[in-house]
């Protein structure tokens, strides 16, 4: 009797530990100063990160036999919205990239001009932040190109990248940013062409980001407009794309 | 034979109790913050890719004849009815739906994968770092060598520590000092290989670190396939917790709890 009665103050303790502690941590999960303190976490694994990785370390590329099957699409697959619509009916011709900001020529691009600058094509595996992996082939132009013709100033600190595509009830549009060490990095393209063929409208046509060593979710699509910046406390929601906005990592190398 | 003189022992040191609860912490939170993130995408795959028809194990609902969700859970080529705990379960507000592991297992509850990751990025260092740090004292202080390390005569005994383990028999008396070799080699194991391999195979999910060091996936061979040993080295923890917490219930729980709290540990002898 003694024996049970022990046993079950301790399956009952436990029990009620077990129903505390969660109850607590969905609690915690919306405490500002608590996931402050989780947050921090974003900070030391970027300086780490940074610290280990050589400026100009290289995604894996892999070869044709490697590609995905299907080059899934997510998030948006159709922008809902009449401008993207119209640029979309009339092949992109009337699409034009916009360079801007903290740049000493700002200007813009056509389709035809990205084109006719000089080309990268990799074959790199995408990393969905949900956890899977699909490899494509992606060709487009280096942003360092981009930014070679621009001429950051000296004080722009990351550049932004504002998509056609809205995301929310509100409009907001998907958007995102990088810091000028990926800006630069070689493998951080501008890609029109996936496995060959022109971008198709579910992943991101005309152009898309390609960042190679961050999450699927920095990658923004359907991109419309680049500016450079010193900071991005004051764009949107203050922590530099879509998805932070909604509580995810800016630093997303994990 | 258990004599009748009590002996306190002054059995686990200060640095050795603070990470061992700390660990605990550690755990929990980065296994249950894990399935909120496997929940996210609940299917494993071998290599570089995630091809959805080569999942060596997926967790999917569906709905039945009567539209009811229902959990099925493949496995290779095996599908099971799994309702109610993997592929759908019921949430606290009653509501039955498609999720790989229930709210019950996962932080936070509900599907929350930003939060989820901003648990067990966190967590992550305080584990690495408190078990780096149990590492190096273990070291200094000798405990590893003294206590952990399965030396040959220890190893000489393990045919017998085998059947006093299956006859449920306890070391009582000045052998109830010493961790046995069966003991040793668990926590050598844990320390020595889950530890690292859950962590690398973290670390490998990193696309940032796959540039810096290439050679992890290689050794892995591949992303998908780190993530699914990390996944199982994930549950090799939770098999050794389950055994561990079997073996401090049934082999005097307060005593045990107390020295791993204040150190003192009790023998007769």
């Amino acid at each position: 009797m003694n024996k049970m009665n022990r046993r079950n103050f301790i399956f009952r303790t436990l029990g009620t530990i077990s129903v505390l502690f969660m109850a607590g941590c969905d609690k915690l999960s919306r405490s500002d100063g608590f996931v402050r303190m989780l947050e921090s976490a974003e900070k030391l694994t970027y300086r780490a990160q940074r610290l280990v990785t050589a400026r100009n370390a290289m995604a894996k590329e892999f070869g044709e036999a490697d590609l995905s099957p299907v080059f899934r699409s997510n998030g948006t697959d159709n922008p809902d919205s009449p401008e993207y619509q119209a640029l979309a009916a009339n092949e992109f011709i009337n699409w034009r990239l916009e360079v801007t900001g903290l740049v000493e020529h700002p200007g813009s691009f056509s389709l035809a001009e990205l084109r006719s600058l000089p080309a990268r094509t990799q074959i790199t595996r995408h990393d969905c932040v949900e956890g899977w992996s699909a490899i494509g082939k992606w060709k487009g132009v280096r942003l360092s190109t981009v930014l070679e013709r621009v001429k950051p100033l000296s004080n722009a600190r990351y550049v932004m990248f504002y998509c056609a595509d809205p995301m929310n009830e509100d409009g907001k549009k998907y958007y995102e940013s990088v810091d000028m060490e990926d800006a630069w990095h070689p493998q951080t393209i501008l890609a029109y062409e996936l496995n060959d063929k022109p971008l198709p409208i579910a992943n991101g046509a005309p152009l898309r980001l390609r960042v190679e060593r961050q999450l699927g979710y920095k990658h923004a699509k359907y991109l419309m407009k680049i500016e450079l910046v010193e900071s991005f406390e004051k764009i949107a929601d203050g922590n530099g794309g879509y998805w932070e906005d909604e509580g995810y990592e800016w630093y997303a190398g994990i | 034979m258990s004599g009748s003189v009590l002996i306190w022992l002054y059995r686990h040191s200060l640095p050795v109790r603070l990470t061992h609860w700390i660990n605990v912490l550690c755990l929990t939170i980065l296994v249950m913050s894990g399935l909120q993130i496997f929940n996210a995408h609940p299917a494993l795959y071998w290599g570089e890719r995630s091809d959805p028809d080569k999942a060596l194990l997926s967790m999917k609902a569906m709905r039945d004849e009567s539209g009811q969700l229902m959990g099925v859970t493949r496995i290779l080529d095996y599908a099971y009815d799994t309702t109610g705990i993997l592929g759908a379960s019921t949430d606290g507000t009653g509501q039955t739906r498609a999720r790989g592991f229930p709210d019950w297992a996962t932080i936070p509850g509900p599907q929350w994968l930003a939060m989820g990751r901003r648990w067990h990025l966190f967590f992550a260092w305080l584990f690495v770092v408190n078990g780096l740090l149990f590492v190096l004292y273990a070291i200094i202080s000798r405990h590893l060598a003294n206590d952990l390390i399965p030396w040959w005569k220890d190893l000489r005994g393990i045919g017998r520590s085998v059947l006093d383990h299956l006859l449920f028999r306890h070391p009582k008396g000045e052998a109830a000092r010493r961790y046995n070799v069966l003991q040793k080699i668990a926590y050598i194991l844990v320390i020595f290989g889950l530890g690292p391999l859950i962590v690398l195979t973290g670390l490998s999910m990193s696309p940032m670190l796959n540039a810096a060091f290439p050679e992890l996936l290689t050794l892995f061979d591949g992303r998908q396939s780190a993530r699914t040993i990390h996944f199982i080295t994930a549950f090799a923890f939770i098999g050794f917790v389950l055994i561990h917490v079997f073996m401090v219930l049934i082999s005097g729980v307060w005593n045990n709890l107390r020295s791993m709290i204040t150190g003192w540990y009790t023998v007769r002898s």
